[in-house]
């Protein structure tokens, strides 16, 4: 079981640790500054964080002694446009060749040491092969007539927000906000469309199952089964079970099947945690009510938890990194968009509140 | 030889203080900056040399006109004053 969370937030990453008889705040690192996404690598115990700066641009962060001291380290950059200037997306909106955020970091494989993936605004996947030192982007995703389809979802740009890398082989699937799912078994050199079932009621008729008007909004594979994959689709929530060859929607998921994060367990394949919330036009909770819900076969049925959550008045939007679960698949934590964060010891059937003034939480992860 | 002068919110990030450099042109300036400080150049410009969206850089007191690539020409004396074109939240 983990005792320890990071969490990236509008103003600094917050390390909270399990104590005697509670979760408490125990360290700020990068106080005040705006940290998109942190990563602890299961592969050395390096801690990464991505530090938006706004005026100054994205930086990464690496610490080798669990937060004592940090190093900025490279960030993926993206080449010149051949004609200087930049392309357009879908819509007719500028997409520039520059580095807008990095959304996904995500280590290789435990024979590959050194080896990260990040997925980035404006649709770049960036490969390290020296632990974010110096990054290559994936040239052939990036110049696939498709890219071009891709639009922002939520944000004014396309983003990879999920990569997967599957522990078998290393084949690699990659989540787009908004364009579909891709998928390479040859390290990113080439790329298969992988939206078979996926469905976009908000697209216009015609586009409907069009690969890239697909909104995945996040996509995690079960680590006790990899070929078992749950998405948080911005049409509802999309399951697949021959690792993501075709996908199943399922309807009827009380109190809404809109959503942004999902977490699967570790160890049981049939089991997942989403956060509802009213689509798309609201982004709040159902009736102000923040609940979780859990499915433990494999989204035939669904319980809902509210048991230490607040029920009225409450406004609070979970984002699509910001729940976990840790390698035991008791303990989880997720935060929200108003800053509160809360953590659960018994499978999310009941939540304590670690913070309720906190600012915006944009990712949480334990650190396993 | 001109100065080249950083705003403070940038100093909380690295050090960089004050600088007087050769340069004919804000960008031969800045690149005589970053070569004694690297890492200070992806703090000021993006990836492509180009002034990011949200830096500003004044050149005695009135703002550089060539964002992309900083050529406007400065005098022996000239003040660089690089700064925030907008306040965070």
């Amino acid at each position: 079981m983990s005792d320890r969370l990071l969490v990236s937030t509008r103003k600094g990453l917050f390390q909270v640790d399990r104590g005697a008889d509670r979760w408490a705040i125990a360290k700020v690192h990068f106080l005040a500054e705006n940290i998109a996404l942190a990563m602890v690598d299961p592969r050395d115990g390096a801690w990464y964080a991505t530090i938006d700066h706004g005026h100054f641009g994205t930086k990464l962060h690496r610490s080798d002694d669990a937060g004592e001291t940090w190093t900025e380290v490279g960030v993926p950059e993206y080449p010149a446009h051949p004609d200087g200037t930049h392309d357009l997306d879908a819509f007719g909106r500028p997409i520039p060749w520059k580095l807008n955020k990095i959304w996904a970091m995500t280590p290789g494989l435990a024979s590959q040491p050194g080896r990260l993936w990040f997925g980035t605004l404006p649709g770049g996947l960036f490969r390290s092969e020296d632990r974010g030192a110096t990054w290559a982007l994936v040239e052939s995703l990036w110049h696939m007539p498709e890219r071009k389809q891709w639009t922002g979802g939520g944000a004014d740009l396309p983003g990879i927000h999920s990569v997967l890398v599957d522990p078998r082989d290393g084949r690699l699937l990659v989540a787009i906000s908004s364009g579909g799912v891709w998928e390479s078994s040859d390290e990113g050199a080439t790329w298969t469309s992988r939206c078979k079932g996926l469905r976009a009621d908000y697209a216009p008729p015609e586009l409907v199952e069009d690969p890239s008007s697909q909104d995945p909004h996040c996509v995690v594979r079960s680590p006790a089964d990899p070929d078992r994959l749950y998405m948080q689709h911005h049409n509802g929530i999309f399951m697949s079970w021959d690792g993501a060859a075709t996908w199943k929607e399922i309807t009827g998921v009380q109190p809404s099947v809109f959503g942004f994060p999902v977490a699967a367990h570790p160890k049981d394949p049939d089991t997942a945690w989403f956060v509802p919330a009213v689509k798309d036009e609201q982004r709040i909770p159902k009736d102000a009510k923040v609940v979780v819900n859990r499915t433990q076969d494999g989204c035939g049925t669904f319980q809902t938890f509210a048991q230490g959550l607040p029920q009225e008045h409450a406004y609070d939007l979970v984002y699509r990194h910001a729940l976990d679960v840790d390698g035991s698949g008791t303990r989880l934590a997720f935060g929200s968009s108003t800053g509160s964060l809360w953590v659960s010891e018994d499978g999310g059937e009941s939540w304590a509140t670690i913070g309720e003034h906190l600012p915006p939480v944009y990712a949480v992860r334990f650190v396993k | 030889m001109p100065r080249v002068t950083f705003t403070a919110n940038l100093q909380r990030h690295l050090a960089c203080p004050p600088v007087d450099v050769a340069g004919a042109t804000v960008r031969e300036a800045l690149d005589a900056v970053f070569a004694g400080n690297p890492r200070l150049r992806g703090y000021v410009l993006d990836e492509h040399g180009a002034l990011r969206h949200h830096m500003a850089i004044f050149l005695d007191g009135t703002p550089i006109r060539d964002r992309k690539a900083q050529t406007d020409a400065v005098a022996e004396a000239g003040n660089i004053f690089v700064m925030q074109a907008l306040s965070g939240g």
